[in-house]
This record gives C-alpha cells, sequence and structure tokens, in this order.
C-alpha cells in the first residue's frame, strides 16, 4: 500500500507534539505558579521586608493576573526564554548549556552500558528459556531493577572508591584538570579528545565509570526484561517454525530471524526508557555529587527557587517530547507497517 | 427452582464465586516450575515484610527515633555490636530499629497511593474508554503527555509544592506525589483493554437488551478490565516503594520524626561512606532491594500466570515431558 507515505508520517507525528508540548507547559504553570503558598517569599526566607518582596514579585511579574503570567510564560518560552533563578540570578540558558553537557555526558555513557549489558543479557536469557542461564539473567534483571540507583551507588563509592581506592566518588573531574581544560562544547569527555589532552581524558573517565555504571547498570534491568520477552515472543512466531521447517540451521535461525526482528523493538524500549534515566539521572547525580542538571534541580528545590525548578522542569519535558518524537521516526523508518 | 431458592438464597450464588475464584486462580496452580517457583519466594518475601510491619514494636528492640535506652545514649556511628545488631547512625538511632519501622512506613504509603491511584486511575479509563469522544481524546492526550514525563520528577514536583505549602511534608503528601505518577499508567492500561472489550458480542448484546452505560460497564465491562489490574498493581506496588525511597532520598519523603523511611537513611549514609561507614546505607538499601524484588517476583509471577501470551502450562502443548516408564518402553 502506497497510502501514508513516510513523509506524511512525519508531519502527522509533529503536528502531534503542539498540544502534547502546550499540555505539560500548562501543567508545570499550574503547579508551580498557581499552587497555595507565596513562591517569592519562600525563596527568599522568612526574614526579609515585605516591601522587598513585593519588589520582587513585580519584576518577575508575579503581581499580574494569572492570565497575564501565564501569556507571559507560554510566549517566552517559545522565545526561547527560560528565566533567570531567583536565587542566584543564573540565566537558564547557562544552567542547560553547563550542566546540560554534564547530564549529557553521564547518560549517554550510562545508555551505552545499559545498552549493551541488557540486550545481551536479555538475548541470552530469552533464547535459553527456562535453563539456568535465563533464570540467572532474570534473576540479575530482578535484583538490578530492584536497587535503587543511589543505593548501587553508595555501595561503589565504598568497595571502588573507599576500600579498594581505585576511582573517585564525586565531581565529574578533580580540580586541577577543570581548571586547565580548555572549553569547547562543555561536554568533559569531548573537550579533552578535542584537545588531544589525553591526561585530562584519563582522570575525566575515572570520575566517569561509577556513575555511568552504576547508572547505566539500574536502566539495564528494564532492558533484559523486555529484550527477553521479546525473544520469547519472537521466536514462537510462524515465520521461525518456516525457517526451521525449510532446514536453515538453528543459529541461523536465531540470529538472522529472531534477533534481528526482536530488536527492533529496542528503538522504542531505548527512546522509552530515556525518560526513566533522566530521572535517575537526578538521583546518580545526588549520590556522585555530579555537576548535572539534575543536580541543580535538587538544589534549587532545596532553596525553594520557583523560576529555577520551572525552568529545568521545562527543559526535560522538551526533552521527553523531542527523544519521543525521534523514537517515533526512527520506528517509522524501520518499520513501515507502524506508518499506518 | 422458585421453591428452592428461599431456602438457601445464598447457595448458588456463593458457589458460583467459589467456581469462579477456582477458575482465576487456575492459572496460578498450573504455571510451570520457575513461574511457581518466582511466585511462591514472592509471596513469602512480601509477606515477611507485611508481617514486620505489623510486629515491629514486637521485633524491634527499640523504637526508630530512640537514641538512648536506660538513660544511656547509643554511641554515635557504632559499629554492629551485640547491643545494635546493625549498628547505629550519626544520631545515635539504632540502625536495626529503623529498618524495621520502616517496612511500616513503606506500605503505609504504598497502599493508600495505590488506592487513591486505581480508584481515579480505573474509574476515568472506564469511562474514558467507554464513552470515547471529545471527553476520551481529552484525557489522553494530558495522560500521554504526564506518561511520557518521568514519573521520578513528576513526584518530586508534587511533594515539593505540597511541602511548600500548608500540607506540609508525610506520609499523605508522599502518598499523593506517588498517585500523581502513576494514574496515567492505569488510565492507559483500563481505556485501552475497555476500548477491546467494548465491541465484544456479550457486550453489544447487553446494550441490545437495553441495559444502560452503566450496568454496561459495571456487569460487563469492569470485571473483564479489572482481570489485568493485580499484576500491574503489585509491579507497581515494587515501584512505589523505590519511588518512595528516591524522593526519601532527596528529602520530599517522610519526616525523620514522623516515622523511619529507607530512602532518607540511605541518603544520610553518603556522607557516612567516605570515612568507610557501611552499615547505616547497607542496611535500609538491602531492605529496600528485598521488598521490591518480593514484589516484582509476584507480580511477574502474577502477569505470567494471567498473561496467556507468557503462559506455560505444566502439560503445555509443546512441553510433553518424558515420562520415565514410557522412555524406557520406548527403547
Amino acid at each position: 500500500m502506497a497510502g501514508t507515505s513516510l513523509r506524511t508520517y512525519l508531519i502527522t507525528r509533529l503536528a502531534l507534539v503542539v498540544p502534547m508540548v502546550f499540555i505539560l507547559l500548562t501543567l508545570v504553570f499550574l503547579l508551580l505558579r498557581v499552587a497555595p503558598g507565596n513562591p517569592i517569599q519562600a525563596a527568599l526566607g522568612g526574614h526579609v521586608p515585605a516591601a522587598y518582596v513585593h519588589q520582587i514579585e513585580h519584576r518577575l511579574g508575579f503581581d499580574k493576573p494569572l492570565i497575564t503570567q501565564y501569556g507571559e510564560y507560554l510566549w517566552n518560552i517559545l522565545r526561547g526564554n527560560f528565566g533567570t533563578t531567583i536565587t542566584d540570578n543564573r540565566p537558564l540558558s547557562q544552567i542547560i548549556e553547563q550542566n546540560g553537557a554534564a547530564t549529557l555526558e553521564l547518560t549517554f555513557f550510562a545508555m551505552l552500558i545499559a545498552i549493551v549489558v541488557g540486550v545481551l543479557i536479555g538475548l541470552v536469557a530469552g533464547r535459553y528459556r527456562d535453563t539456568p542461564l535465563d533464570i540467572f539473567g532474570r534473576l540479575f534483571g530482578i535484583f538490578i531493577y530492584a536497587t535503587p540507583v543511589f543505593f548501587l551507588g553508595l555501595m561503589a563509592q565504598l568497595v571502588f572508591g573507599v576500600w579498594l581506592g581505585w576511582l573517585p566518588t564525586s565531581d565529574q573531574a578533580s580540580p586541577i584538570t577543570q581548571a586547565l581544560l580548555q572549553t569547547h562544547t562543555n561536554i568533559f569527555f569531548v573537550d579533552a579528545i578535542w584537545d588531544g589532552n589525553w591526561g585530562a581524558l584519563w582522570d575525566i573517565t575515572k570520575h566517569l565509570i561509577l556513575p555511568a555504571t552504576t547508572l547505566g547498570l539500574v536502566t539495564a534491568g528494564v532492558f533484559i526484561r523486555l529484550v527477553r520477552v521479546n525473544v520469547i515472543r519472537t521466536m514462537r512466531d510462524d515465520y521461525i517454525e518456516a525457517a526451521r521447517a525449510r532446514g536453515i540451521a538453528e543459529h541461523r535461525v536465531v540470529f538472522a530471524h529472531a534477533f534481528k526482528n526482536a530488536l527492533v523493538p529496542v528503538i522504542t524500549i531505548v527512546g522509552l526508557n530515556l525518560a526513566i534515566l533522566l530521572g535517575g539521572a537526578v538521583l546518580t547525580e545526588t549520590t556522585f555529587n555530579w555537576p548535572g542538571i539534575g543536580h541543580e534541580l535538587v538544589v534549587y528545590l532545596e532553596n525553594r527557587d520557583y523560576t529555577a525548578v520551572q525552568g529545568i522542569i521545562i527543559v526535560f519535558a522538551l526533552v521527553v517530547v523531542a527523544v519521543s518524537v525521534l523514537v517515533d521516526f526512527l520506528n517509522a523508518y524501520v518499520d513501515p507497517r507502524i506508518r499506518y | 427452582m422458585a421453591a428452592t431458592a428461599p431456602a438457601s438464597p445464598r447457595t448458588p450464588y456463593g458457589r458460583a464465586r467459589l467456581l469462579a475464584l477456582g477458575r482465576a486462580t487456575k492459572p496460578i496452580r498450573e504455571a510451570s516450575g520457575i513461574a511457581r517457583g518466582m511466585f511462591w519466594a514472592g509471596v513469602g518475601i512480601t509477606f515477611a515484610f507485611i508481617l514486620m510491619a505489623f510486629l515491629a514494636p514486637v521485633i524491634s528492640r527499640y523504637n526508630f527515633s530512640q537514641y538512648k535506652a536506660n538513660g544511656v545514649r547509643f554511641p554515635q556511628l557504632g559499629h554492629p555490636s551485640g547491643l545494635h545488631w546493625m549498628g547505629t547512625t550519626v544520631q545515635s538511632d539504632d540502625v536495626m530499629a529503623r529498618v524495621i519501622y520502616g517496612a511500616q512506613t513503606e506500605l503505609k504509603v504504598v497502599v493508600i497511593a495505590l488506592a487513591m491511584s486505581l480508584s481515579i486511575g480505573v474509574p476515568l479509563g472506564l469511562i474514558s474508554g467507554y464513552f470515547g469522544g471529545i471527553l476520551d481524546r481529552a484525557l489522553v492526550l494530558i495522560m500521554d503527555a504526564i506518561f511520557a514525563f518521568p514519573y521520578l520528577l513528576i513526584a518530586i514536583v508534587i511533594a515539593f509544592v505540597l511541602s511548600t505549602s500548608s500540607i506540609g511534608g508525610g506520609i499523605f503528601t508522599a502518598a499523593i506525589a506517588i498517585t500523581a505518577a502513576y494514574v496515567p499508567l492505569y488510565f492507559r492500561v483500563v481505556r485501552n483493554h475497555v476500548i477491546s472489550v467494548r465491541e465484544e458480542p456479550y457486550v453489544d448484546a447487553a446494550r441490545a437488551l437495553g441495559a444502560r452505560p452503566r450496568t454496561v460497564i459495571r456487569k460487563y465491562v469492569f470485571f473483564n478490565v479489572v482481570q489485568n489490574v493485580p499484576p500491574i498493581a503489585t509491579l507497581n506496588a515494587a515501584d512505589a516503594i523505590l519511588l518512595l525511597a528516591s524522593l526519601g532520598f532527596l528529602g520530599y519523603g517522610i519526616q525523620p520524626t514522623q516515622g523511619a523511611e529507607w530512602g532518607y537513611d540511605v541518603s544520610r549514609a553518603v556522607s557516612d561512606a567516605s570515612s568507610g561507614i557501611w552499615w547505616t546505607g547497607l542496611f535500609p538499601g538491602l531492605a529496600i532491594v528485598l521488598l521490591v524484588t518480593g514484589l516484582t517476583l509476584l507480580g511477574e509471577g502474577l502477569n505470567e500466570t494471567i498473561n496467556p501470551v507468557l503462559r506455560r502450562r505444566r502439560f503445555g502443548q509443546f512441553d510433553f515431558e518424558p515420562v520415565p516408564g514410557a522412555v524406557e518402553e520406548a527403547e
């Protein structure tokens, strides 16, 4: 059927993004602006003269009618202006650039580890269903899923950081490296390669190992379960039976026929798990004092800085929406059935 | 029929219900070795934690916020010892007491949160799926938007807003935060199932007989759809424990004076770790892992047995196990 072309699909999908973003933005606004309590007072603490509070309220436009505030809020975001934090007057764009880069570095490597570990164990467990390998894989998946990322991080710090003394347990790089590293992309790992600064790269890698492995392993738990079920489902399909009936060697049936098809949904799984990964990043960054955007979120939450919290949440929302669109595009490209 | 019915009006109904129960648990009884083992291991672990929660005052030697006994203050960061099996924290609290009482907090919050998300998500999904139309579209859009969002962040924001307002922190705040994160999930599951059930012949038949939507939903759709809920709710309970612990870790769960919470205890332990102190973090953390594992096993076991796609019966179609005698005969 030539009914729906890829391009039509893309346009329809993009059109659906608009209401989704709009709803998310509205929910964030409702939660943070309309909620009871005075955010400015909360951010400044209890012992501030009322006049000063009013002054700041006026500067931020919090004294206008809610509808006007809502309009201005949407308009500002549309222009890419996410505001400035109340407590330390930092533009949100700066937070996105600097701390966002740290989060990107962490989540990228964590995702890599999660995919490798999760897909491998999931495939093996699904292929050798109900054998000891499967039981081991599944139990590992359940255990790792049941382990809170901050607990795994804490134990990793204890074992590899404190007792064995192999790896650093906090920060993105040692202070010397941070001072000497030239900034190109804000992503330390890339910057070090850019300059060919191998000493710095080694230092950065050492700092990265514990947080990325922790976050990656915990995320892998979800992958194991989903990949396993997918393999089992695919192995039951008629075309596998057909391939076997035609006398194709079992290993070829498994690798060329079953695994390939079982892995198509993994793209979706990876995309869906980005949301979970971002949530986990907030916890991992807090555990390892990693200067990412999730770490900043926790700090601003503690300081009751509503503008900062609002801005960071919006950034997360936009990233999640963007990734979900990207995943749908990839899926439509790989599997033509989805387009209809 | 008319003569016997008044004599024992409840008997036929009761019998029918018993049979229905028998049918419902049949997949569990027929499950194959691994699924059964996992299921029962899950039941055991979960039950042990429930028991621990109820018997906390009996089992635990100290209270969760107790820092002295008989006028003697407990040691600070004391090693595990005969008096304090799991050691003490920097505030001189007994780690074991906090682990035991923690079970109370987790179960309370999770039960409240699940009850709330079910009682919001399921009816919304039923109505939205059954009636369709603009309401359905609007709800789907909103729920999908929330669903796409990292649920930890939803919970954090809700807990943050509530704790700033007059409501303050506590068990209810935590439960509401968790509820907000899970309503979309139940909504989606129930709605999608209702849509497929809505067109079934027996529902059509009920409608053709003139049953009102209320009756159709209650008598025909609801019981069909609600079968999917137990495995999801169990897996969700596991997830909710992790979520509560995460909130506690970030300081948005239960206030330390209100109850013991494992996530909060682990967060306190992060600063101890740098000096090699392991007992303040290890035990509450292990408690989380164990309870979540138990609930996951229980949920997965239910899922495997109830979900026909994954089900493998003990004497399934393709699983003819060689009967020892038969094999000998054949050879």
